[in-house]
């Protein structure tokens, strides 16, 4: 078990270094710039220059790689070239330290200071929005499979068809225009924009739950209502299955209740599937979820992401990418080992 | 002997959207403690389906058993409450089935899987039911049982989970065990294994059984009495000896005639029956197996004939006495 | 059926199939093979039946599809009418191939369910490019009578047929190339029994009206003894016997086909009583991990010290009758 995670870890290795290859020159292979364009002017070409030199983009692409990757400290010695503004280091300590060097676009912040501050509120949400879905759709499936063919599940099944074709740019509308606009129970947005919040999620003393959870609860409702959809037709028709398998019936001629049947003998064999979409899911909820984050006006990483994206801001975009493939990366591994406490049948010691 | 259990007039059916399919078509038998019989027909014949009615164990929706009575110990299985019936399975009836390695819950250790039955019946705690479950796999003859109580079924080969289903079936000390083609997924060494225990166990514990099977080599050594089903009706019934000794029914004759023996090579070509079994949801109204039976008469194209007695203890549904009527076509088939 | 015929059609010559297992995610290491077939040597001869017996797993349907080259062999070689086929690549492969056919197990699995019964006979004819496409629609007809088919069925699809039907259309394609040599694959063991014996009848029409040869491998001995001149007995990827099936079944001489005869049940009570079964203990070890020494070594009830050292020599012991052990 212990020699499955380490040997699975060391494969994140090349897993990693190759996203970062492929994005780092992709990044840079989209037509334009970071420094086409502040807001709708354009810059001096001599700016420009200066600019480029300051974050090395006048060097040959592998050249920049290298010192990405290492750090200019390493590749060309301790020195500040262009010291244009005192506060910002331009040089990075390379991504192999855990340095994603500074934004080309923020300035005065690095890339890990733009995600230190945003990813926090994506995880919250994401993390809630994932169970509040597990914590609805799980049983909501189990119910409408059990009751197959009745008005149970016809109108669970409806909800799930509903809540998966109406996209969060619907719902999360919907949500503030009767809970904020016309009932005012909950803020329409400023989540995280001033305390309470969780800082870098630690609890600060004098936590005010009341206040956190009214301004939390409709993101979370908007994003997790989709996910509890998914959830439910997916245990649904899981469940389905496993109750026709044959040890199911084994069960049932050994004059077992019909409770004790399907929860013991067939709950955590339907859920194999549900674990399966939670890796992936997770990954990208809790890196951030732009549409939510838009509408709600939360400053979470998939606002950044997108404009990062639109920026040229190419530290900023390498670093988010980086940061959601180690997290996918650690999903699925937590997948894998889910699906050996499910399923004896799957060994992790080879 | 006493009677154990007595099953009448049963009619079970699946309610689909092709239409109402007639998998059970109205059988009666009965059955004597200690008795063993062995109940043959091809697939779709409606053994199976018959024998889960017994302790309705038949999918419901879109199963349903509209008609009959089971008898069992004198009590109508099939007016039981669903309490009632819980308490009999797995406890006064034992079952296992054809495939070992789908019937097993393959996420549960065995030992789990046996003990379930024994706390729930018996009411032993964890313990005496471990315990009992390690006698259990030894009597069915697995090697160090105790050690292997918490193992996983994959951990065990085919034959040795057909091993663990049946000390499964017997855990309460059935007084009826209900084999529903136990022996069809295994080799024929690890089947010949099978046959041997269950006989053994059948002996020892002197419990009656049905067994189910397409294969009526299977069953002329282990059976006493036996039945013969056709598109969910039996067909018909005799002691072991008499059925193959004497068939009488034109199903039966023709099942022994495609049968290849090992012990005889004619150098000749095997009778088969040509043709198809009839379309359940679509039952002819007169024998089922007018269509594909060389002996066919005109009344049996109208009239589907009830089980009459031949001989002693031997029942047929058939309008034609094959000892002594003539083979009326050589290939229905062709001509139906 | 019999054949006086000694012409040898199929050699098979120390026949080896090994499959690697291997470990590791980028570098994959050899660390063992599953020795499925290993080793074995017989002849088929020209329109005789051969019947490759053994249970699940003993490596008797790889054989089949080994000599057939739709596995590459390990080792060992295979000849057709003189010829080596091993090895053979390309369009000799091709040329190959039409003569030697194949029928499958299972005849729910193996028709592909989106094309007409037509156009599954007609394939073998457009991959070998043989008729003209006008002609090729009668060839079809033609084949479907001889397997008992309506050729009005020709436009439908698979699943409107029932078991021992599409065997039949499976039977139809096998022979549409007019080959010489079929291996059928366990052809009767998904069908119910009064199927079975249509499908044994219309192989043995078959084989006598177009002098077919036939490797018949499955699990039943009554079967494989009714329509095999011929029966060879496998066992955990050797060859354990291999005689007539006269010989075999009045003098078997290797302990496992006498334990997998006796196991065979008979359909008559009066007999059953009578026999005395070889119970054999234990089950069948990995293919993988095989014994040392006989193969059978660890079930053997008539076991003995060279068993556990020395592999037996299949050697034959009596004119036309080889076996694989050391007790004689």
């Amino acid at each position: 078990m212990l020699r499955f995670i380490i040997r699975r870890i060391l494969g994140f290795i090349p897993v990693l270094l190759g996203v970062v290859i492929f994005t780092f020159f992709m990044a840079r292979a989209i037509p334009g710039g970071p420094f086409d364009f502040i807001g709708d002017k354009s810059l001096p070409p001599s700016v420009v220059k200066n600019l480029e030199a300051k974050y090395h983009l006048d060097w040959p692409e592998w050249e920049q790689f290298i010192s990405y990757l290492i750090g200019d400290e390493l590749y060309i010695g301790p020195v500040k070239i262009f010291d244009l503004d005192p506060e910002t280091p331009a040089y990075s300590y390379g991504v192999l330290r855990g340095d994603l060097g500074p934004s080309f676009r923020y300035r005065g912040q690095t890339v890990n200071d733009i995600i230190g501050r945003t990813f926090p509120l994506s995880a919250q949400l994401g993390v809630m929005a994932i169970i509040l879905g597990l914590v609805i759709g799980v049983p909501a499936g189990i119910i409408s499979a059990l009751k197959q063919n009745t008005w149970l599940d016809y109108s669970a099944t409806f909800v799930a068809v509903l809540g998966v074709s109406i996209p969060s740019l619907v719902m999360a509308p919907l949500l503030i225009w009767i809970f904020s606009v016309n009932l005012g129970w909950f803020p329409a947005a400023t989540w995280g924009a001033k305390p309470p919040y969780f800082q870098n999620m630690f609890l600060t003393p004098g936590f005010d739950w009341g206040n956190y959870f009214s301004h939390a609860v409709m993101p979370v409702f908007a994003l997790g209502t989709g996910l509890s959809a998914t959830f439910a037709r997916l245990m649904r028709a899981s469940l389905l299955q496993v109750i026709r398998e044959d040890y199911i019936r084994t069960a049932r001629a050994k004059g077992l209740h019909e409770s004790m049947v399907i929860y013991r003998h067939a709950l955590k064999n339907s859920l194999i599937p549900v674990v399966t979409v939670i890796g992936p899911m997770f990954a990208a909820l809790i890196t951030g979820t732009l549409v939510i984050e838009q509408i709600f006006g939360l400053n979470g990483m998939g606002k950044h992401f997108v404009q990062s994206i639109t920026n040229r801001d190419y530290a900023v975009v390498l670093g988010t990418i980086l940061i959601y493939t180690i997290i996918l990366v650690f999903s699925n591994l937590l997948v894998d080992l889910a699906y050996g406490w499910l399923d004896p049948r799957i060994r992790l010691d080879a | 002997m006493a009677r154990l259990l007595e099953v009448k007039g049963l009619r079970t059916q699946f309610f689909t959207q092709d239409g109402v399919v007639n998998a059970v078509n109205g059988i009666s038998y009965t059955l004597d403690e200690g008795e063993t019989l062995g109940i043959v027909g091809e697939s779709g014949c409606g053994k199976s389906v018959g024998v889960m009615s017994l302790i309705r164990l038949i999918p419901s929706p879109p199963g349903k058993i509209v008609a009959g009575e089971v008898l069992f110990d004198g009590q109508d299985l099939l007016k039981m409450s669903d309490g009632e019936i819980r308490s009999v399975r797995g406890n006064k009836i034992g079952m296992i089935f054809q495939d070992p390695m789908t019937s097993l819950n393959p996420v549960l250790t065995i030992g789990r899987q046996i003990t379930e039955a024994l706390q729930l019946h018996l009411g032993m705690n964890n313990a005496q039911a471990r315990a009992r479950a390690v006698e259990l796999l030894e009597l069915v003859g697995i090697p160090s049982a105790a050690d292997r109580l918490d193992d996983y079924p994959h951990q065990f080969s085919g034959g040795m989970r057909q091993r663990v289903m049946i000390a499964m079936g017997l855990s309460c000390n059935p007084r009826l065990l209900i084999a529903d083609e136990p022996t069809t997924a295994l080799d024929v060494t690890i089947q010949a294994q099978i046959v041997d225990l269950v006989k053994k166990l059948r002996d020892e514990l002197g419990m009656a059984v049905i067994w189910i099977t397409h294969d009526l080599g299977v069953v002329a050594g282990l059976a006493d009495r036996m039945a013969v089903m056709y598109a969910g009706m039996i067909v018909e019934e005799a002691e072991v000896k008499e059925l193959y000794g004497n068939p009488r029914h034109p199903y039966t004759l023709g099942l022994l005639g495609s049968l290849p023996r090992l012990d005889q090579v004619s150098g000749q070509k095997l009778e088969s029956i040509e043709g198809l079994p009839p379309d359940l949801i679509a039952l002819p109204k007169g024998c089922p197996f007018y269509a594909r039976c060389k002996y066919r008469i005109d009344k049996c194209k109208t009239e589907n004939p009830s089980l009459q007695n031949v001989g002693v203890g031997h029942r047929i549904a058939c309008w034609i006495d094959v000892t002594k009527d003539p083979v009326t076509t050589e290939n229905p088939w062709q001509t139906a | 059926m019999s054949s006086d015929n000694q012409e040898v059609l199929v050699k098979v010559k120390d026949l080896k199939m090994y499959f690697p297992i291997t470990q590791g995610i980028v570098i994959q290491r050899h660390v063992g093979d599953i020795k499925a077939v290993d080793g074995i040597t017989f002849n088929i001869h020209r329109g005789e039946t051969l019947g490759l017996v053994g249970e699940s797993g003993c490596g008797k349907s790889t054989t089949g599809r080994a000599i057939l080259q739709l596995y590459t062999p390990t080792g060992g070689e295979v000849y057709f009418e003189g010829e080596e086929i091993t090895g053979l690549k390309g369009e000799h492969l091709r040329k190959m191939r039409r003569r030697m056919q194949m029928i499958f197990q299972d005849p729910y699995a193996s028709l592909n369910p989106r094309m007409t019964v037509g156009n599954i006979i007609a394939e073998p004819l457009e991959v070998h490019n043989i008729l003209k496409r006008s002609e090729r629609r009668d060839r079809v007809k033609e084949l479907l009578e001889v397997v008992g088919l309506n050729p009005y069925f020709i436009n439908r699809y698979p699943h409107e047929f029932s078991g021992g039907q599409r065997q039949r259309i499976g039977v139809a394609r096998a022979l549409a190339l007019n080959p010489d040599f079929i291996v059928a694959d366990e052809p009767i063991s998904a069908l119910d029994v009064s199927i079975q014996a249509q499908v044994i009848n219309l192989l043995e029409d078959l084989q006598e009206q177009f002098g077919l040869t036939y490797l018949f491998i499955a699990h039943d001995l009554s079967v494989v003894r009714h329509i095999s001149d011929r029966i060879a007995v496998m066992y955990l990827g050797k060859l354990v016997e291999l005689a007539d099936r006269h010989t075999l079944y009045d003098n078997p001489m290797h302990p496992y086909t006498q334990a997998l005869l006796s196991a065979v049940p008979i359909p008559d009570p009066v007999i059953e009583e009578k026999r005395q079964r070889i119970i054999l203990e234990g089950d069948v070890p990995s293919p993988q991990n095989p014994p040392k020494g006989c193969n059978f070594c660890t079930r053997c009830p008539k076991v003995f010290e060279p068993c556990y050292e020395q592999e037996p020599e299949f050697k034959e012991v009596e004119p036309g009758h080889w076996v694989a052990c050391h007790l004689y």
